[in-house]
């Protein structure tokens, strides 16, 4: 819950195809959501297939999630028995059958942000094909990090030192090079936050291919980005929050049962806080999404908050936290009241209690505002504090 | 004194004529600040009334900071041109750029901070994302309200806008030196710790108050840098202890930053380095009372 931002993560398959389309060598594959697709994609790719299940969680093959296919049949019966299976509790929708390679040896190499240094960082090592954590905590001199200036990018020069460094084979030092530079290539033309892949392998022929990768791109650079839309997983998002996303509300469904609307996500995650310390004495309840409604909250965008949160059958009551900034509280206070009878008007099942407080600019008119309309569901508390502990009361009950 | 902002600077606004732009530069004259120019290249040698005042608007930064002596820009042009907005300030060695553009795609300022970089870092750069700074009674560059303190011996430094505002409210009768909203975006020019550094070295700020929030490692990096070089006392608050780990970058993130990021981890952090840490921003404000008293 990063605030102000948001980044998609892609399926491997997804990945697969960005690889391909920068140049990075990749075997060849095909996705699918049936298991009787798998015997023509099979059949295209030779007979023999690796099955693998897509989901966006490691461990997916000690959990059975990649087998090996030995004809179009097995295909079938292989990608039957992945899909639809639970790993780490994603369930696999789809599965990517791909062609076999005969692997010599497996590496890692990765390309991402470096918060702390303020730059982007290549790592690199030749122990690929494990979790790259494990060997940062077990072998850490075996994983190479290269600070990457964003201005000068993976050079020749550059691709090089990585290779050195992380101590790559010889034979193989021209062909990494090469693999990575397009792979900096994937990570720049595609605005990506973290462009991974996890085994590189070299074969049993001396090829170097990107057997599985991790992409993650940042929704921010959406205005240049026009394609990566359709690379989100809209069917995985849970209902309300696809629905607040329609609405262009910042918003994600947790599992508690205090329905919170703020505005700034500081203030809405010391919020969830709040609330979360005032359910420690209200029957453990806990805040049941983040909901950010940003600066200038019209009486528009509070009826569409409300009506997502008054919609999860989890919420017990809601708690409206705004300080007014620029936003000015006599709107938000016009907000709520309009948008209680927008959603009344609608037929919309309105009783939820809602606590709310209002600080900051113009809070008293905008509390006048709500002691005038005395709705029966609406009461006011001071403070943040005590309208949390009042919002925490109403729900345990 | 103060930090970075005074009643002495001369401010200008990339971005004036756009409605954002119009309505922050109405608000930043009225609490006093010295507004010297807008730059828009297609409306330069036009002026824009504002309630009574005409402020000239310049072609290019390097114009205005030639005909105003100007040393502070506050950027508001929209977040496809922000890059070139920054990169403009920079090239026309201006002193402090306040970024309050949100939605910056990362790659951007990746670029825009390791140009800094490159031209020496002549110019400070705040944010991107956040709400700019303000010292109460003297200057005001960004959103920050003007009317929620007056000026005091406080220090506040805030990855987040509305916290920010908050804190300034439950501590608005002690006052504040200087309020600088870092911005909670993974690359920021500013840090906690460059404030620190500023506040450690201001006479007119007794105490400081630091908010941070859940992501990267700036709030441990502030820790180890307050144990090492700040004698006032400090009092902290970090936002998102229940805030869940949402969609993650996988852990090669977490492997870069040696830190898992998590509020608890900052906490510790922080109070290992011997700075209270409030579980509320009431709380938080209490401990700041309760240190100035004693």
């Amino acid at each position: 819950m990063e605030k102000g931002r948001t980044r998609v993560d892609l399926f491997e398959y997804q990945a697969r195809d960005l690889f391909a389309k920068h140049g990075v060598p990749v075997l060849a594959g095909e996705v699918i959501d049936t298991p009787e697709a798998a015997r023509g994609v099979a059949e295209r790719l030779g007979g023999r297939a690796v099955v693998k299940a897509q989901v966006k969680v490691g461990g997916r093959g000690k959990a059975g999630g990649v087998k090996l296919a030995s004809d179009p049949a097995d295909a079938v019966e292989k990608a039957t028995q992945i899909l639809g299976m639970d790993i780490k509790g994603h369930t696999v929708q789809k599965v990517m059958l791909a062609q076999t390679a005969d692997i010599k040896e497996e590496y890692y190499v990765s390309f991402l942000l470096d918060r702390t240094n303020r730059t982007f960082l290549a790592m690199a090592s030749v122990e690929g094909g494990v979790e790259i954590e494990a060997v940062a905590e077990q072998n850490p001199e075996a994983l190479a990090k290269i600070p990457v200036d964003a201005i000068e990018g993976v050079t020749q020069e550059k691709a090089a030192e990585i290779v050195a460094a992380a101590k790559f084979p010889a034979e193989i030092a021209d062909q990494v090079v090469a693999v990575l530079q397009k792979l900096w290539t994937v990570f720049i033309k595609e605005d990506a936050l973290l462009v991974e892949v996890n085994p590189l392998v070299k074969t049993e022929d001396g090829k170097v291919i990107a057997l599985d990768g991790k992409v993650s791109l940042d929704e921010n650079a959406a205005f240049r980005q026009p394609e990566h839309e359709a690379l989100e997983d809209k069917a995985a998002a849970n209902p309300l929050e696809a629905a607040a996303k329609a609405k262009g509300l910042n918003y994600v469904k947790l599992d508690g049962e205090v329905g919170i609307i703020g505005n700034g996500a500081g203030l809405v995650m010391s919020t969830l806080d709040v609330v979360a310390y005032a359910g420690e004495t209200h029957g453990n309840v806990k805040p049941a999404n983040f909901l950010d409604i940003g600066g200038g909250a019209s009486a528009e965008v509070m009826a569409n908050g409300l009506e997502i949160i008054l919609g999860d059958p989890d919420v017990k009551s809601v708690f409206v936290n705004v300080f007014g900034g620029i936003t000015a509280c006599d709107a938000v206070a016009n907000g709520i009241v309009q948008a209680l009878e927008l959603l009344k008007s609608k037929g919309e099942d309105v009783s939820k209690p809602l606590v709310v407080r209002l600080d900051g600019n113009n809070a008293e008119l905008g509390r006048k505002i709500l002691t005038d309309a005395n709705h029966p569901l609406v009461q006011q508390v001071d403070t943040m504090d005590g309208a949390a502990e009042r919002a925490a009361e109403l729900a345990a009950k | 004194m103060a930090i970075f902002l005074t009643k002495e600077s001369k401010v200008i606004v990339q971005g004036m004529t756009g409605s954002e732009g119009q309505k922050h530069t109405r608000r930043m004259l009225a609490s006093g600040t010295n507004i010297v120019g807008g730059v828009n290249p297609r409306k330069a040698g036009t002026t824009v009334d504002f309630d009574g005042s005409e402020i000239p608007v310049f072609g290019s930064v390097k114009e205005a900071i030639e005909a105003t002596g100007a040393d502070v820009t506050v950027i508001f042009v929209p977040e496809k041109f922000t890059k070139s907005a920054v990169i403009e300030a920079i090239d026309a060695e201006i002193p402090l750029a306040v970024v309050i553009t949100e939605g910056i795609a990362v790659h951007d300022s990746a670029n825009f901070w390791a140009y800094a970089g490159k031209k020496g870092n002549k110019t400070r750069i705040i944010g991107p994302n956040c709400p700019g700074l303000i010292t109460p009674g003297q200057s005001n560059a960004g959103i920050i309200p003007a009317d929620i303190t007056k000026p005091g011996r406080i220090g506040l430094v805030s990855k987040s806008g509305t916290l920010t505002y908050q804190m300034m409210y439950e501590l608005r009768d002690i006052g504040f030196s200087s309020c600088v909203g870092i911005g909670g975006d993974p690359i920021i020019g500013t840090t906690h710790i460059d404030a620190l550094a500023a506040f450690e070295a201001d006479p007119d700020t007794d105490l400081i108050v630091m908010i941070g929030e859940i992501g990267g490692d700036a709030e441990e990096r502030a820790a180890d840098f307050i144990k090492a070089n700040v004698t006032k006392p400090v009092v902290g608050y970090v936002a998102g202890f229940t805030a869940p780990e949402g969609k993650t970058m996988g852990h090669a993130g977490a492997i870069v930053s040696g830190s898992s990021g998590t509020a608890q981890a900052k906490k510790e952090a922080l109070e290992a380095a011997g700075v209270e840490v409030g579980k509320t921003p009431s709380e938080t404000a209490r401990l700041a009372r309760a240190a100035l008293a004693g």
